[in-house]
């Protein structure tokens, strides 16, 4: 009797511990009607994303506390990167097309993955854009311990470590989604934000505010900015035939 | 004397699940829950041969609190074979194999809400079950005590008091569960301000975090009231009884912790060491709560097994001498 109760308590957990490791089944990436974007009259979209207003001081992190590893390479006051501006210009802003696409249009989704660097205990790059299918690869290159913890609302949840220099996590999200967090629970600072785009069509902001998106067919689109401080603004744009357009965002404090 | 040194065990297994409960509660306060993404094991390192130096930033709290729950764990297992030992009384032992029930599946639970990311269901049974475990070691601890086996004074016989401690217990009881519920479904700062509710007595609009934080403060207040109203109760009545008065004092002063620590709880944004002692309070008033709850009920243990209590470790001749009156 209590060998048949023994058995089946195992028989339970073994069930429980598959069903928590196991992966649901995955949606199928959009795959649109077959149309193809005519190279000859693909244009350019480009612009800066500048910041007006008194920024917020970057919050220091109390890294060599957490853990005397991560120092290497941070210097003795390490800041947050959630909020960099020069002169003007934010970096790390995440600009796509929101809507407009026809969706008759097919993309080929590229095979090899994105890769996020675990580097002075910091995610790097911050802020990404994959497209859905394809594969983002973590890969740790400290001398200490992470995990990648991805936090998406449609995709599935990763949480697995990266347990010494070199190791790598890979992760691949099938159903668009802007944005999903990824972190670090052991080192509760790092944050990295990948938007997971069906199409091409996006672009995150350099140092100095600046994006540009190529190959965008002729229309009417919604292009949406998004920061992770400051929220997301939208604006509506027309392009032409192979042109170069112009579109430029202004966050504020509020 | 064996009987003794069993319940200087069972204190010092109550200080550790009291030690466990706050280390669980830094977890879940500096949101590490999930820096050990496996179990049983830690970054495939068995449970006690983790390199002490990699137990950095959320790992820390995450594996210090494994290694503290399977210290409980053991020392549990040691408190079933102390027991089974020296404890003449069956229902106590018995008890002992209930605790024992309840780490084992406090263990597996803690393991399934990290293999299952945490989901809030897993997470509040965790934390249901932990103060539930606390509560059977207390329980053990005092049943266990030369007080309980052999009171000084005659244990008082008051109904209205036994009823109204064992509402008390419940309602601390449920005051948790809700802490619990609104603290992992991130209910926390659902409502910003203290004493108001944005603002007001009463929050201006509605969403089931703001409820269930709301329905947290009406809680604090009316585990309060009924605290200020028993132990008043034991003050008036029983002042030469040492055995309650010092129990209801303690549980005063810990509600007012508590409510001083869940105010500040808000105020600080949630600061890790505030929540974790908030978390801990908490346990402690429920604990104090159940001692006072089962001596005051211990004329109704009394009647219904009395002669298996005294034959543990007093000489019948003596159990003619000491056996206290039943009011």
């Amino acid at each position: 009797m209590l060998t048949r109760s023994v058995r089946s308590s195992l028989a339970l957990l073994a069930l429980a511990a598959t069903v928590a490791c196991s992966s649901p089944p995955a949606a199928p990436p959009p795959t649109g009607g077959g149309k193809k974007v005519d190279p000859v009259t693909a244009s350019v979209l480009m612009g800066k994303v500048t910041f007006t207003g008194i920024a917020p001081a970057p919050e220091p992190i109390r890294m060599a506390a957490a853990d005397p590893n991560c120092t290497e390479g941070a210097g003795p006051n390490p800041l947050s990167d959630a909020v960099l501006i020069t002169d003007g210009g934010l970096q790390n802003v995440f600009v796509y097309v929101k809507q407009g696409l026809d969706p008759a249009y097919s993309f080929d989704v590229p095979t090899k993955a994105v890769e996020i660097d675990q580097h002075g205990c910091m995610y790097t790059p911050r802020v990404l854009g994959v497209r859905a299918g394809q594969p983002i690869q973590v890969v740790n290159n400290d001398n200490t311990m992470h995990n990648v913890h991805s936090l998406p609302a449609s995709n599935r949840e990763l949480n697995q470590s990266t347990p010494a220099r070199g190791t790598t996590a890979t992760q691949t999200f099938t159903m668009p989604e802007v944005m999903v967090r990824f972190k670090c629970d052991v080192h509760s600072w790092m944050t990295a934000w990948v938007g997971v785009v069906a199409h091409p069509f996006f672009a995150v902001t350099s140092a100095d505010g600046v994006y540009e998106i190529k190959g965008l067919p002729p229309g009417t689109y919604t292009i949406e900015a998004w920061h992770e401080k400051f929220g997301t603004k939208t604006s509506q744009v027309t392009i032409g035939e192979h042109t170069t357009q112009t579109l430029s965002f202004v966050f504020n404090p509020s | 004397m064996a009987a003794d040194w069993l319940h200087r065990y069972t204190r010092v297994l109550v200080a550790a699940t009291l030690l466990l409960i706050a280390a669980g509660g830094m977890v879940t306060s500096t949101n590490s829950g999930l820096s050990v993404p496996d179990w049983p094991t830690t970054y495939g390192y068995s449970m006690f041969s983790f390199p002490l130096g990699k137990m950095v930033g959320g790992i820390f709290y995450e594996h210090g609190h494994r290694l503290i729950a399977s210290t409980v764990g053991m020392l549990t297992v040691g408190l079933v074979l102390f027991l089974w030992r020296v404890e003449p009384r069956r229902w106590l032992r018995r008890l002992g194999w209930c605790a024992l029930g309840a780490v084992v599946a406090q263990g597996v639970l803690g393991g399934l809400t990290v293999l299952f990311l945490l989901p809030d269901a897993i997470s509040i049974s965790h934390a249901a079950l932990a103060q539930i475990f606390f509560c059977l070691t207390i329980s053990i601890a005092l049943f266990t005590s030369r007080t309980w086996r052999v009171p000084r004074i005659a244990p008082i016989d008051d109904a209205g008091l036994r009823r109204s401690f064992v509402v008390l217990a419940a309602l601390v009881y449920a005051q948790i569960l809700l802490g619990a519920t609104m603290r992992h479904t991130g209910g926390g700062l659902a409502i910003p301000d203290f004493p108001l509710s944005y603002g007001h007595l009463i929050p201006p609009f509605w969403n089931v975090p703001i409820a269930l934080h709301f329905a947290h403060r009406v809680g604090a207040l009316t585990v309060t009231v009924l605290v200020l109203m028993n132990v008043t109760a034991i003050w008036r009545r029983y002042r030469d009884h040492v055995e309650l008065m010092r129990p209801a004092g303690i549980l005063l002063l810990a509600v007012g912790a508590q409510v001083t620590l869940g105010a500040l709880v808000v105020l600080t944004g949630k600061q890790p060491i505030v929540n974790t002692l908030h978390v801990a309070t908490g346990a402690v008033v429920l604990g104090t709560s159940l001692l006072l709850a089962l001596r005051i009920w211990r004329v109704r243990f009394e009647a219904r097994g009395a002669a298996e209590v005294w034959r543990f470790d007093v000489e019948p001749r003596a159990v003619a001498l000491q056996k206290p009156v039943v009011r």
